[in-house]
């Protein structure tokens, strides 16, 4: 209690030693042995003068921070301004609008400083108030933003003062921020819920983190632990948690694996299990999606789960001017995180049991190049184009191999002046094409046991696509549109057809209070196998993502 | 498919064989800044020899830059990279300096340079909790406002440099002694001009200026927005014009990548005069490159403000 009174002398008499202690320096400061002159010199004046006003500045500031804490413990709210304020001015506009009348001549022009000089008369209550403002900023009068700690000022004042005292309701920090922790801990849940005009909406959906049923899924709790291992890699793991639709819960490794830091000649080295560098979709996590969903073209030729698997990925930095990058990846090539490839043994697939292949030779694994570069096609535009393969063998006979190509291509533009990244636009086309050979197979056409004919062998070929555009229309929406478009899958007779053709349109609307979370609305409408065959679908999918811990910086 | 697996090993190996010629071994010092106001500085040090590379733009929002693939292939060609260091870069730097693989800008190499090293940083909040918005747990990281910072700055860009290459080291504290006498010069005539004004109240968008307001004896604690991060809200507005209205304060300042659309509003409910600054050279025309002509224009535009409407 008696602090504050306290202050005010011992600053007084800082002062007055600080002020003598000053007059005193030009005399000790004089050259020794020369001609001492009593006299301060002009340039002593000068530093005196600006020593007083620093000290001038020191004693408002801790006047400031007296009454401060005066009226804190008086129970009133800080005086947020403490800039001379006058205590509580009587009418709200009024003095304050009339001294200020001609007022706006400064630095810089007012909006419509041309016919309204001068301020609005605040007579109304502030409800009314804020009413006002909400019209002329064309935002929802109490928007539901964070409730306001009072001042900016209050906000950082009250942190770095008072440190809450512990209790055990308090998270507690394990990897924290500051930059002070050796592993980064962030935590990503998503979840979807929504109606679709066709029940089986497992079939409908081509991916295993889209939604799996009529009402409410758990697409994806993704845990991420990163961070540096030592000078020479750094290492990530990502598991991830799911409900099924019965409610199960599923556990997945989903990645695990070590990075070089730096390696000679521009290389870097990747080993573990990890998402297969294909494409532009497959390395990234459904929570970075743009869409509700996987397109459909990654959910049938990389899988439900995308091309994943453990193995080695070495890539080279070019020296080119521009960006461009060489990956070689070697995956095992079974599993189904390869779904074009030795899959899972005894699933049917083109009428084919897949058989047990073991790997014989180093060519029964899977293997990926792939090339990408980047340009920047202005000062706003930047433009990547890369293109991809995978090669392995699959369990369609004991010799068959597949392949799958993709070129892919991503075009964002951003303005100069951009607050919080927005506004922008990102279009964003991947094309693959598939070729899946298959040796003949024993076919029992009409279940009796006994096999009338046989599957013949060939290749079966397939393509597809999706294009999608998002929007960055004003902070904090993204407005997108995609096309997914898929061939079917003709087999060597011409009556052989494997996944039939279809394509999905999707419109949707992505609202992201802050970078840490986001709420979207999507419609898809289906239309599956040919024209006048097959059937459509109407779905409507609202998502929830929340993301928690180290801030997690995306790639490009 | 062996012969296709031989055929791309033998094409990688022999590309990178190529790669290794071309290692870095250009005399001059390549350098990355991060954002435009240690670019100015690295740049004062460095002197004209010197190649300086800024990611950020200067009329971009900091917390938000996009980590285009090119900025990797610059990072990949850099001797040394500064970074303010105090988290304002940790949404978008990493990736890049993890694709570029450059041995020379890891953390903790000598070609790492954390401008904020030796800075006394305000407002490191006692706890992190984003309900609070976006803070940063370090601390505000933007102390280039402070012109004393940069003061310290310059010299710990200079003791990196000279760590670096030591050939060039005179060179570097020659024009570190030169950027710090300019500054103190200057530093004296922005005292001056702010004196009349110690004491006044500002308002700014977001918690930039806390250095600045610091260092001239100017009051900043209020802010267009609720929280760090937080958009403005009406509510929040309006408490913010009541606080104007009340303390007579008519001044909001405005940097070149916030709405001004929300600035203007408020300015005509309360009569204040919106100030056009900014946090980077090259925010403001005539201020590319230069970190004391970008300061003399703010400090001569605040002081302006001030002047004007009292």
């Amino acid at each position: 209690m008696k602090c504050p009174r306290i202050i005010r002398p011992i600053v007084a008499v800082v002062i007055v030693i600080v002020i003598a202690g000053g007059r005193s320096v030009p005399a000790q400061s004089a050259p020794a042995g020369g001609t001492a002159p009593a006299a301060a010199s002009p340039a002593d004046m000068v530093q005196l003068r600006e020593e007083v006003a620093t000290l001038r500045q020191l004693v408002e500031q801790l006047r400031r921070q007296v009454e401060d804490l005066n009226s804190a413990r008086a129970g009133a709210p800080p005086v947020a301004a403490a800039a001379g304020a006058r205590p509580g001015a009587a009418a709200a506009g009024a003095p304050v609008g009339a001294a200020a009348a001609g007022a706006p001549v400064g630095a810089a022009a007012t909006a419509g400083a041309g016919t309204t000089p001068g301020p609005r008369q605040d007579t109304a209550g502030p409800s009314d108030l804020e009413k006002q403002l909400a019209a002329e900023l064309g935002v929802a009068p109490s928007a539901p933003s964070a409730p306001s700690s009072g001042s900016g000022e209050g906000a950082s004042a009250n942190a770095s003062a008072a440190a809450p005292a512990w209790s055990p309701a308090q998270p507690i920090q394990i990897a924290g921020g500051g930059g002070k922790n050796f592993l980064n801990l962030s935590l990503t849940a998503l979840a979807a819920g929504g109606f679709s005009s066709t029940p089986d909406v497992t079939g409908l959906e081509s991916g295993g983190h889209d939604p799996n049923q009529r009402g409410f899924t758990v697409q994806n709790v993704e845990t991420v632990f990163d961070g540096a291992v030592d000078p020479y890699f750094k290492g990530q793991v990502n598991m991830v948690l799911q409900l099924d639709q019965a409610g199960e819960t599923t556990v997945e490794l989903e990645e695990a694996f070590l990075t070089s830091s730096s390696l000679p000649h521009n290389l870097q080295v990747k080993g573990g299990t990890f998402f297969t560098e294909f494409g532009r979709l497959n390395q990234q996590h459904p929570h970075s999606w743009d869409f509700v969903d996987q397109p459909l073209v990654n959910g049938r030729f990389l899988g439900p789960d995308g091309l994943r698997g453990p193995g080695a990925r070495v890539s080279w930095l070019m020296p080119t001017p521009f960006y461009s990058e060489l990956f070689f990846t070697m995956q095992n090539s079974q599993g189904e995180t390869a779904a074009s490839f030795r899959d899972v043994p005894g699933d049917v697939v083109l009428g084919r049991t897949l058989q047990e292949r073991p790997v014989r030779t180093v060519s029964d694994l899977l293997y990926s190049p792939r090339w990408v570069a980047s340009f920047d096609l202005s000062d706003t535009q930047t433009l990547l184009a890369g293109i991809s393969a995978a090669f392995g063998p699959n369990a369609a006979g004991q010799d068959t191999r597949s392949r799958v190509e993709g070129v892919d291509l991503y075009w964002k533009w951003k303005p100069v002046n951009s607050m919080a990244g927005f506004p922008f636009v990102k279009w964003q086309t991947e094309a693959m094409s598939r070729h899946y050979e298959a040796d003949a197979f024993p076919l029992d056409a009409n279940g009796d046991g006994t096999t009338e004919g046989a599957l013949p062998a060939g290749a079966y070929r397939d393509w597809g696509g999706y294009t999608q555009v998002s929007w960055g229309f004003r902070r904090g929406w993204v407005a997108g549109l995609r096309w997914d478009w898929l061939s079917a899958e003709r087999g060597p007779a011409a009556d052989q057809v494997g996944e039939p053709h279809r394509w999905r349109l999707s419109p949707n609307l992505t609202w992201f209070p802050t970078e840490f979370s986001k709420l979207r609305l999507q419609y898809n409408r289906d239309e599956l196998g040919e024209p006048g065959r097959g059937g459509s679908a109407d779905s409507l999918w609202m998502q929830v993502e929340f993301i928690l811990g180290a801030h997690g910086a995306h790639k490009f | 498919m062996r012969s296709n697996i031989g055929k791309t090993a033998l094409f990688l190996a022999a590309a990178v064989a190529m790669s290794s010629a071309t290692a870095a071994w250009a005399a001059p010092l390549t350098v990355v800044a991060t954002t435009p106001e240690l670019g100015a500085v690295a740049g004062a040090v460095g002197g004209p020899e010197t190649k300086i590379t800024v990611l950020a733009k200067p009329t971009e929002d900091p917390h938000f830059v996009d980590a285009r693939p090119s900025h990797i292939v610059t990072l990949n060609h850099a001797d040394a990279l500064i970074e303010g260091g105090a988290e304002l870069e940790v949404g978008w730097l990493p990736p890049l300096v993890d694709g570029a693989r450059n041995p020379k800008i890891l953390p903790g190499a000598p070609g790492r340079i954390i401008a904020s090293e030796g800075i006394q940083l305000l407002d490191v909040p006692a706890s992190v909790d984003r309900s609070q918005g976006e803070i940063h747990a370090a601390g505000n990281p933007h102390f280039m406002m402070d012109p004393a910072n940069a003061r310290i700055v310059a010299a710990h860009v200079a003791d990196a440099f000279c760590r670096i290459d030591a050939s060039g080291c005179p060179r570097y504290r020659e024009n570190a002694q030169k950027f710090q006498a300019s500054l103190d010069g200057r530093m004296k005539g922005w005292s001056a001009t702010l004196a009349p004004f110690a004491g006044r109240a500002i308002v700014t968008y977001h918690a930039t200026w806390r250095y600045f307001c610091q260092r001239f004896g100017l009051s900043c604690g209020i802010y267009l927005e609720p929280k760090p991060g937080i958009p403005p809200s009406p509510p929040h507005l309006a408490e913010v014009i009541r606080k104007m209205t009340d303390g007579g304060i008519k001044i909001i300042l405005v940097e070149p990548y916030q709405p001004r659309r929300v600035a203007e509003t408020v300015a005509e409910h309360t009569g204040a005069v919106l100030v056009s600054v900014a946090q980077f050279p090259g925010g403001l025309p005539g201020t590319e490159g230069d970190y004391l002509t970008l300061m003399d224009t703010n400090v001569k535009a605040i002081a302006a403000a001030l002047a004007g409407s009292k």
